[in-house]
């Protein structure tokens, strides 16, 4: 676990979502591999839904109300970190939108009766994970990814609106990140193609051939697996591959707990509820006993 | 000697007040000038979905400065779009064509217009009815009150068992506590 001699460092925390149903393997893995990184993520008291791709399409004002909402219960003191791409958009263009309008300020001040904080730092994991040196947490009990080929899957993540093209972007951290732990990653074309979201429930036709067309292409590209960072994509990745060769896709907190050797026991339990077992693959590679 | 009236065949597009008011009203409401669309089609050839829709991006904004309002509100790719962004950091103009498509959708459910995708809809409405009872998304509630509506059973059954085997559908939701406040929000953006 953690040094000792460091102390713990306390986080705001929103799952989101996916994170905290159908994605648990990956809000597990977080949560574990920050405590091990030396951060305390304390879950945003009462947060709710960001307002996902359904509020924004059909009502933005609800969709603005929904986001607002969670900044308002945000402790002023501590950063707020979002582990899912789309929650993160929605959050941050809502704070971007307040901090330049006084009168929607006053307004949910007065709705929540508390002051709007124009400073709150609302941080993918992301942007902490580029800062350190992963490796100085791995002394002892680390893995590394020795032999592991993968390819980087952001979907939309790296795509924001054009009032945010000002903000931080994540372009090749996991490729950067992963390399430093000994994995190689593998030059694809689908790195930033959408996953398909929700169409995957009301057009599945639509997302099915796109998936393929994804799939299809890590295996050409010779990974051994898809590594990404958004809830959402894993499980349409997983869900609408009707390939019959298919590929694992871990999330990146899942492999980043792998490779600094975190959470023997619970790997068991994250892996086992992939829809595409990852096991056989890093049993193969001497990743995973 | 030669006039100045312009020539007008049958299929001449005549832009009159009434016109550049449909124009107008989406400029205003979703904040985007599309007016500075090169119709360079960098949204269209990037757009994962494009083949789906019948309307690519580009040619939906020429409907809205054609001010052929129907045909806009009711395309199917206006529906289509998921707003994944890939088409607004194509544009060269940096056209935020995911808002201009959130406001096409608002007004076609104000303006009662045929719903070129009606399925799309219903999942958009099931959501938010779960995030109003619960402030969060409950998958397996969404998934069947879509299908209530849809009256379709059968779709999908096998993907929902797996996911259900899985332990990825959860049958209790989980819930935001103060559910008074997020009906609050919900009362005063759906009151009619």
């Amino acid at each position: 676990m953690m040094q000792n001699n460091q102390q713990m460092v306390d986080l705001s925390y929103y799952p989101g979502c996916s994170l905290a149903t159908t994605a648990r393997e990956n809000n597990s893995s977080l949560i574990h591999l920050f405590k091990h990184l030396g951060f305390n993520l304390i879950e945003l008291e009462d947060w709710n839904c960001c307002g996902s791709s359904s509020a924004h399409s059909i009502n933005s004002e609800l969709a603005f109300d929904l986001a607002c909402r969670n900044l308002f219960l945000a402790p002023p003191d501590r950063p707020l970190l979002v582990a899912c791409p789309s929650c993160i958009l929605r959050l941050r263009h809502a704070h971007l939108y307040l901090k330049n309008d006084l009168g929607a300020q006053e307004h949910y001040e007065k709705t929540w009766v508390r002051p709007f904080n124009p400073d709150l730092e609302i941080i993918h994991f992301f942007e902490f994970l580029d800062k350190m040196d992963l490796l100085a947490f791995s002394k002892g009990h680390a893995r590394g990814l020795e032999g592991l080929r993968f390819v980087p899957y952001y979907g939309c993540m790296l795509a924001r609106p054009p009032v945010m093209r000002h903000e931080k972007n994540y372009h090749g951290l996991m490729e950067k990140i992963l390399s430093s732990l000994g994995a190689t990653p593998e030059k694809w074309s689908f790195s930033s193609r959408c996953c398909g979201t929700f169409l995957t429930v009301a057009r599945p036709n639509v997302v099915g051939p796109m998936v393929n067309e994804i799939i299809a292409g890590a295996k050409a590209a010779g990974a051994d697996c898809i590594v990404t960072a958004c809830a959402m994509c894993h499980m349409n990745l997983e869900v609408r591959c009707t390939l019959r060769q298919k590929i694992p896709v871990l999330h990146f907190s899942e492999i980043l707990s792998l490779a600094l050797g975190l959470g023997q026991s619970e790997h068991r339990g994250w892996f086992s509820r992939h829809l595409i077992d990852p096991r056989p693959v890093l049993r193969s590679l001497n990743l995973f006993r | 000697m030669k006039t100045n009236s312009p020539v007008v065949s049958k299929t001449t597009i005549m832009i009159d007040k009434a016109k550049t008011r449909f124009a107008d009203e989406v400029k205003e409401r979703s904040g985007v000038n599309f007016n500075l669309c090169w119709h360079c089609q960098s949204c269209a050839g990037g757009c994962p979905f494009v083949h789906a829709m019948d309307y690519p991006p580009n040619r939906v904004i020429r409907l809205i400065q054609l001010g052929l309002k129907k045909q806009a509100l009711e395309s199917s790719g206006i529906w289509i779009c998921v707003g994944c962004n890939t088409c607004s950091i194509q544009c060269p103009n940096a056209i935020d064509i995911p808002a201009v498509n959130d406001t096409l959708r608002q007004m076609a459910i104000e303006e009662s217009s045929v719903i070129a995708e009606p399925n799309i809809l219903h999942f958009h409405q099931s959501v938010l009815q779960s995030i109003e009872r619960y402030g969060r998304t409950h998958k397996l509630e969404v998934m069947l009150r879509y299908k209530l509506k849809k009256q379709d059973w059968f779709t999908d059954i096998a993907v929902g068992l797996k996911m259900f085997i899985k332990r990825k559908l959860d049958l209790r939701p989980s819930k935001s506590t103060d559910i008074k406040d997020i009906r609050r929000l919900f009362a005063r953006r759906t009151e009619v």
